[in-house]
């Protein structure tokens, strides 16, 4: 009889915290993709339907905005800056990122710890605060409102995550498998292409990817940094109050859907990037 | 001809000295085992002769040759690793083959080699597989076999065998005694584990410390510990020790009994006797039995002589009882003698 009640108790108890638990669970993914749901069926529609009210919840599959957005003037051109900009990013964030992180998990120096804190405080670092001593100085050297100058900002950025995920990588590879290979005849360098490389390739595709979306999703240096070189965020944010509602969603979608995807795509690297064991 | 000469090497970690000015040869094709307990700089030197490791100071030469400056590779060695290091990405074959490949040895050469040491070390029928499908005896051979492959003139396997179950690792004791006595290369081999270097050693080199305290045989370091270290080292369980006192030339007390020992001139000794040189008779030793372990081949009694304890080892038929009185005598050649101050044998 007692035992029934104790039982019936607790199980009302895990009840009620299951509710709660599949509650936060529905309540959290609501946050993440109402929005973007919206933003789809925004940019799937026509731009009639985009203005008009109320709204449908069932995407019309209408290229029309798309349509406008790819027929805007000096739209694509901003696309395709912001992905030469985030390109150079990836190929720099990894060639400086990689080495360091690699120096990182093999090698002991003075500073180490402090080395590894600087990297992180390059992120706490507010862009707005450097923002114009950095465009004074772009004036003077020339790399105002070039692709590549915007691509070093960037690229500062991406370091941070370039070295922690390449750091963390490197370091999950047994240092034996680098000196079984010298003794086998190799050097140094061999020993890296020909036993580290391999196995970190996909670590590594993960971070130059990370970096891609940095540059891709950045908007405030880009705004600053260009005038005509425009790369998509900062072209966007530049016509904002000009442009059309239903431009804005087509924009928004072509911003968040490489990022989105690409995230997805690499997520197990950035889960240990921060020491998270994953599945 | 690979004879390795270490001259004077020393290695300090900041302000840890690792090794003590080690001095050590060890004869072509021989098979050294560096025996010690952990911590004991066993690694240390293994790494040093491989250039994993720079000495702080010393040399090293293998063949007459100094090679302390080389990088590992062009050293002529190759090592097995404790948690064997084979290449995840690369299959079986590829892994023994990858020191050939390095040589840019010829395809068909490559493939010869390969299928040899494979054989010896009966891992044929894998050589299609990746490490993640081996199991953990299985990549111990691809990481023999793959050492075997580069035909060294020196091959450095640290504690190769201690991530193995007990009966793998007797089984796999005897064959790599056996796979290296034929391919004739000289061989040093870090263990802690004293009955792996007894089994398979032609020398053993007892490190403690950061110093070689004995390097000699099996039965030579067995029988005569060169320290008290080594007595108490090695041997399971190991040797005995009671204090003697002099009792005039040559004769020593211990235990209130008088027997013969060195003719030296010391306030006092240690007397030193195996647990299995002991025989119950009519005189000797006076020993009170603690703790009667019947372990099948014998019995192990652990007995108190005055205040110490001491172990013996009689024949399983033997009936003693814990309280009993046992009078032990021991076997008069297999006695030794250690001076209590330097710890060395005194003979
Ligand atoms: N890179 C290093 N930095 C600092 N100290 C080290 C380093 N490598 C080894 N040591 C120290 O040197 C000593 C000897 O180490 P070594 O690895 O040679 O021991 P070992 O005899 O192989 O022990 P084990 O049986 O546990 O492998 C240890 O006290 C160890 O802490
Ligand atoms: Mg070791």
């Amino acid at each position: 009889m007692t035992d029934a009640t104790v039982l019936d108790v607790s199980q009302d108890t895990r009840k009620s915290g299951r509710f709660l638990y599949v509650a936060s669970v529905v309540f959290l993914c609501a946050w993440v993709i109402v929005p973007i749901y919206l933003l789809l069926i925004n940019t799937l529609s026509s731009p009639e339907a985009v203005n008009s009210f109320p709204k449908s919840f069932i995407p019309e599959f209408d290229f029309g905005s798309l349509q406008f957005f790819a027929g805007f003037a000096g739209m694509l051109t901003a696309l395709k800056n912001s992905v030469i900009v985030a390109l150079m990013t990836m190929v720099m964030s990894i060639a400086i990122g990689a080495p360091a992180g690699y120096a990182l998990s093999r090698f002991d120096f003075r500073g180490k710890e402090l080395f590894r804190l600087l990297i992180l405080l390059a992120r706490a670092f507010p862009l707005p605060l450097l923002a114009l001593p950095l465009a004074v100085m772009f004036i003077q050297t020339g790399l105002d409102d070039t692709a590549f100058g915007l691509a070093l900002v960037h690229t500062t950025l991406a370091i941070p995550f370039a070295v922690l995920i390449t750091f963390s990588l490197f370091s999950g590879i047994p240092i034996e498998l680098e000196e079984a290979a010298w003794t086998l005849g190799c050097t140094r360098l061999t020993a890296f292409t020909k036993v580290v490389l391999p196995l970190i390739l996909p670590g590594i595709t993960a971070s130059a990817i990370f970096a891609f979306v940095i540059s891709w999703n950045e908007v405030f240096a880009a705004a600053v940094l260009t005038i005509e070189n425009r790369t998509l965020t900062a072209f966007l944010l530049q016509n904002l109050d000009t442009s059309p509602l239903h431009l804005k969603f087509a924009g928004g979608f072509i911003l968040v859907v490489p990022a989105l995807i690409f995230i997805f795509a690499v997520r197990k690297y950035l889960f240990a990037m921060w020491g998270i064991a994953n599945r | 001809m690979a004879e390795i000469q270490i001259k004077n090497v020393a290695k300090s970690f900041g302000a840890y000295q690792a090794l003590n000015n080690i001095n050590l040869t060890i004869a072509d094709q021989e098979f050294m085992v560096l025996l010690g307990a952990s911590g004991c700089g066993k690694s240390t030197l293994l790494r040093i002769i491989a250039g994993l490791e720079t000495a702080t100071s010393g040399e090293v030469w293998i063949g007459g040759k100094r090679i302390d400056h080389l990088s590992p590779k062009d050293r002529g060695i190759a090592m097995v690793f404790q948690n064997y290091a084979v290449f995840p990405h690369l299959t079986v074959f590829e892994n023994i083959g990858f020191g050939l490949r390095m040589q840019k040895r010829p395809n068909d050469e490559v493939k010869r080699r390969v299928e040899r040491v494979a054989g010896l070390m009966h891992i044929e029928m894998l050589l299609k597989r990746y490490s993640g499908e081996l199991s953990g005896g299985q990549r111990q051979r691809v990481a023999v076999a793959r050492a075997l492959a580069m035909e060294p003139d020196v091959i450095l396997m640290d504690e190769p065998l201690s991530n193995l179950d007990a009966l793998l690792r007797m089984e796999m004791r005897a064959e790599l005694k056996g796979v290296l006595a034929e391919s004739k290369t000289t061989a040093i081999y870090v263990t802690h584990d004293q009955v792996e270097a007894m089994s398979m050693a032609d020398r053993i080199s007892v490190m403690h410390q950061g110093n070689i305290v004995q390097a000699a045989s099996p039965i030579e370091v067995y029988r005569n510990p060169s320290a008290r270290f080594v007595a108490s080292f090695i041997g399971n369980p190991p040797m005995n020790f009671l204090p003697a006192t002099p009792a005039g030339a040559g004769k020593w007390q211990v235990a209130g009994q008088t027997l013969d020992g060195p003719k030296a001139d010391k306030p006092g000794l240690h007397f030193a006797i195996r647990p299995e040189d002991m025989q119950q008779a009519e005189s000797g030793l006076v020993a009170t039995a603690k703790i009667v372990e019947p372990l099948g081949a014998h019995l192990l009694v652990t007995c108190q002589i005055d205040e110490a304890l001491f172990r013996v080892i009689l024949d399983s038929d033997t009936v003693v009882k814990p309280g009993q009185t046992l009078t032990l005598a021991p076997q008069a050649d297999r006695v030794r003698w250690f001076d209590p101050d330097t710890t060395l044998a005194v003979a």
